[in-house]
């Protein structure tokens, strides 16, 4: 027989912890505290939505889903192969490249989350590093391809790292809080791509001067495929370096003393600055790292199968927005963020091309992607609501005592 | 007519997934009686008073008021049957006058705007038949926290309640406004109102009550009338067993001065100075204790010491060594412990377990990390022994602390600090909202502690706990040492001291 009475003035329920620590936090606790049953009936009512949409439109939406599943090459299940020549191998590849730019933006949101910090610029840091990789993957031509690489991934992801680390340090010193400051660095980046390819910019195409596209990264830049014909936009390693990324954070969250104080300081800022934790140190810190995931992102996206970047691609990118989708299905977890990052994944993919139109409009499967991430994110962020209500209603109630007059 | 009920309550259950919360519990109130509800934290008395007040539904048992069976599907149910409760977090809104609190929610009106004048005159007449004195102009935010409570209470007899439930009223409250809410309970009690008063302090209990029933485990023990029962009593019917009421110590043997403090200045998060030139030293082996008001300069006084707040001007000097300008990391490091006024907000980070917990300062050394490095597992064996040794119930190492009982969370919070073998230990309110058997643990372990050879200030609202303790009393007034004392004091003193009486008196 315990001794706890839930509804005593000693246990904590998430809700009373949640007066301790910052909003983010109590709403990451929250969530794992939910387990696995929440993100799968989030997911499993937001394709069921989706569905009525479909219906509605007169379309039969099992055969919809049926075709997406296809398009996304996750049949290949049914009959693997590694032959890209099977549609249903190369779409698989294909997704899964997608997989692995959403693993990075979706863990660039959940490692921020973990210190009490709600990172909304993963599209923005996932820019610079682009921008930073196509740039040094361009110069250095000639080098050798294993340094070149490592120049040009690694550039990217120190600069995805200082373009979030602004955000922290913004946090740390004046209090400006993320959310407007990752928002507003996402403009700059935006338009620093517009001006860097554009007419006359600094990363303007060399050869033709009439196009705002870039240049292409040199071969020596450029990471191997190993499932696929490179030509045809095949899978690159970078595949792994995403998986790797999942270890890592999971290891440095919980097998590191930096990961300790991420996670204190996103708990309870006030009891880790009391256990001799410096708060603000971890808030840049924590910042770098989730953009360093973001700039990474980027990264292999331009070594990996871009190979250029223009202008008019600028407004097309969602992936690093997706990431926050995909680290709150994920509950801020490496192995939530990595199912997560394939759902949206094989979603991004599977709804852009081979569909029948008699099964489902193209244009309507491609809105499904964002309806089901609209409503995934409402889903989600109906928790935030409520429980930011919540919290502003107890802060009503429970007065501090004042000194006697 | 004086033993005619108005209340039953009879074989109340309610359980909780995992937890039997009541237990077949019964309770009857006569008219115009005061009936304490006395029980350690945890021991169904919230439970038994939240679903009498409509805001649980008990899984068995009925209630009767006034003979006649009732259900109530709300606290709106409860408070149309005559039923007022004051709960331990006031719920009034800061920005509104006194009386636009009090009629809230069933407005007097004139035409459709609200009649404030009735409104006042109403709460006026009530706050004078039951010497309730408040301005009912005033707003809230501008009152003192008793006058606060006084308005909680003016609200239930404006909803015309005949039994108010009072939940812990003076754990907010000075010793002086103890005593003007037990006149106040008096006044009521005379007008044939019942109070139920819930409580884990004896002697309240034997002051105030006509009857008491003691809960324990979720299981009503006994209803005894006041004459006959005794502290030592109520509380072997509380915990189960012989209590150690006193706090039994040894005369201190002061050693070195550990910690010295001198003409400090601590300004709060506004910039308003809340401390302002104190100076004391503590000893090795001596308990200092510090009296005051909440709200006096405590607060800030301690995050200086403990480098948790930049200190102003004036000295801090921990075994010699001048710590002026510490942070929180240095304090540590030169041999502070400190067990924190609210552990849940500070003392503890509650989504951690109890392992991570104990680690919370020496994370990063040896043997918890190298390099950069944790190893869980030597932080598991670590929090084992501890828990071991200093009793900690209701989980393992791997247990969150948020799921521990304020008792077993504050142990844990005692066993890390202790563990690190500070120089100087403070211990602020190390017992509140603690049951008797956790704070009788506590009081020994800091005698214990001290007789080690550590020099402890403890800084406590209740007075009870400072003079069992300390061997030093310093008072805090409005952020200055308005007294000390070594030798016999009256709590009345120390009471008047608190108040700035003193300084009034010499002046």
């Amino acid at each position: 027989m315990s001794e706890i009475d839930p509804h005593g003035s000693k246990p904590q329920s998430p809700e009373e912890a949640a007066s301790s620590g910052t909003l983010v936090a109590s709403i990451a606790l929250k969530q794992r505290a939910g387990g696995i049953v929440v993100p799968v009936l989030t997911a499993v009512i937001a394709f069921l939505l989706g569905g009525f949409v479909v219906l509605a439109t007169g379309h039969n939406p099992l055969l919809a889903y049926r075709d997406i599943f296809n398009g996304a090459g996750l049949n290949w299940i049914f009959h693997p192969t590694t032959d890209v020549a099977n549609t249903s191998a190369y779409n698989l590849t294909q997704t899964l490249l997608q997989t692995t730019t959403l693993i990075l933006t979706g863990l660039a949101v959940a490692f921020a989350f973990r210190c009490g910090m709600f990172n909304i610029g993963g599209q923005g840091q996932y820019f610079v590093g682009l921008y930073v990789a196509n740039w040094l993957g361009y110069d250095f031509q000639g080098m050798a391809a294993l340094p070149h690489i490592l120049i040009a991934v690694g550039g990217a992801t120190l600069a995805g790292a200082l373009w979030a680390g602004i955000a922290g340090f913004l946090k740390a010193t004046v209090g400006a809080h993320e959310v407007i400051s990752t928002i507003m660095l996402n403009w700059i980046a935006i338009w620093m791509g517009e001006w860097l390819f554009g007419d006359g910019g600094p990363l303007q195409n060399a050869a033709n001067k009439t196009v705002p596209i870039s240049n292409d990264v040199a071969t020596s830049a450029q990471l191997p495929v190993f499932w696929g014909e490179q030509q045809l936009q095949g899978l690159h390693v970078g595949f792994f370096v995403a998986l790797a990324a999942l270890v890592v954070f999971w290891l440095v969250l919980n097998r590191t003393t930096l990961g300790y104080e991420v996670r204190a300081v996103g708990f309870n800022p006030e009891a880790a600055a009391y256990g001799g934790i410096n708060v603000k140190k971890n808030l840049v810190r924590a910042m770098a790292i989730s953009g360093a995931f973001a700039g990474l992102a980027g990264a292999l996206d331009m070594t990996g199968y871009l190979y250029h970047f223009g202008v008019s691609d600028i407004p097309a990118n969602s992936v690093g927005f997706l990431g926050i989708a995909v680290a709150l299905l994920g509950r801020n977890t490496a192995v939530g963020t990595g199912l997560g990052a394939l759902l949206f994944g094989a979603l991004l993919f599977g709804t852009t091309h081979g569909l029948s139109s008699n099964v489902i409009q193209p244009e309507l499967a491609g809105n499904l992607t964002y309806m089901i991430q609209g409503l995934i994110v409402l889903f989600v962020g109906a928790d935030v609501l409520i429980l930011y209500v919540w919290n502003t209603r107890k802060k009503l109630r429970p007065r501090p005592a004042k000194a006697a007059a | 007519m004086a033993d005619e009920l108005v209340l039953e309550m009879r074989g109340i259950r309610k359980v909780f997934p995992g937890i039997v919360a009541n237990d077949d519990v019964s309770l009857d109130i006569r008219r115009g009686e005061v009936h304490a509800l006395l029980g350690e934290n945890g021991a169904g008395k919230s439970t038994l008073m939240n679903i009498l007040y409509g805001l649980y539904k008990p899984d068995g048992g009925e209630i009767r008021m006034r003979g006649k069976p009732v259900t109530f599907g709300s606290a709106r149910d409860a408070i149309q049957a005559g039923i007022g409760m004051v709960h331990q977090h006031f719920m009034l809104i800061p920005v509104m006058t006194v009386a636009e609190n009090i009629v809230l929610g069933i407005e007097p009106r004139d035409g459709i705007l609200l009649d404030e004048r009735g409104a006042e005159r109403r709460v006026k007449e009530l706050s004078e038949q039951f010497g309730l004195a408040v301005d009912p102009g005033a707003l809230v935010h501008d009152i003192t926290v008793g006058q606060e409570q006084r308005v909680e209470i003016l609200k239930a007899l404006y909803r015309g309640a005949d039994i108010l439930i009072l939940d812990e009223p003076t754990a907010v409250l000075t010793p002086q406004e103890a005593k003007e809410l037990f006149g106040i309970i008096r006044s009521l009690q005379a007008d044939g109102k019942s109070i139920i008063f819930i409580t884990h302090k004896l002697n309240e209990v034997l002051e105030i009550a006509d009857r008491i029933t003691v809960l324990r485990r979720g299981k009503a023990i006994e209803t005894v009338p006041r004459e006959g029962a005794t502290e030592a009593s109520l509380a072997r019917a509380m915990v189960g067993r012989e209590v150690l009421l006193r706090v039994e110590k040894a005369p201190a043997q002061p050693g070195d001065v550990l910690l010295s403090v001198e003409d400090l200045q601590v300004v709060d998060d506004r910039g308003i100075p809340k401390v302002r030139g104190v100076s004391f030293d503590v000893r090795a082996g001596e308990i200092v204790g510090i009296a005051g008001v909440d709200g006096n300069g405590q607060t800030e006084l301690i995050e200086a010491i403990t480098g948790l707040r930049k200190a102003g001007s004036g000295a801090i000097r921990v075994a010699g060594r001048d710590v002026h300008d510490a942070g929180a990391r240095e304090m540590l490091d030169a041999g502070v412990g400190h067990i924190p006024e609210d552990r849940q907000r500070r003392g503890l980070v509650l989504e951690f377990t109890i392992a991570e917990n104990i680690a919370l300062h020496d994370y990063a050394d040896p043997p918890d990390a190298k390099w950069g490095w944790l190893f869980p597992d030597r932080m598991i064996r670590r929090a084992a022994t501890l828990i071991t040794e200093f009793d900690v119930r209701g989980g393992g190492p791997l247990t969150r602390a948020g799921g521990l009982s304020g008792g077993n969370q504050q142990k844990v919070v005692a066993a890390r600090e202790i563990a690190r073998d500070p120089k100087v230990l403070i211990a602020a309110q190390p017992t509140r909202g603690l049951d008797v058997g956790a704070i009788e643990y506590l009081h020994r372990r800091i005698v214990t502690e001290r007789d080690e050879g550590r020099a402890i200030l403890l800084v406590s609202l209740e007075l009870e706990e400072i003079f069992s303790l300390s061997d030093r009393i310093l008072v805090i007034y409005e952020g200055e040492i308005v007294g000390e004392h070594t030798g016999e004091v009256s709590e009345e003193q120390i009471g008047l001291e608190m108040l700035g009486g003193a300084e009034r008196s010499a002046a």
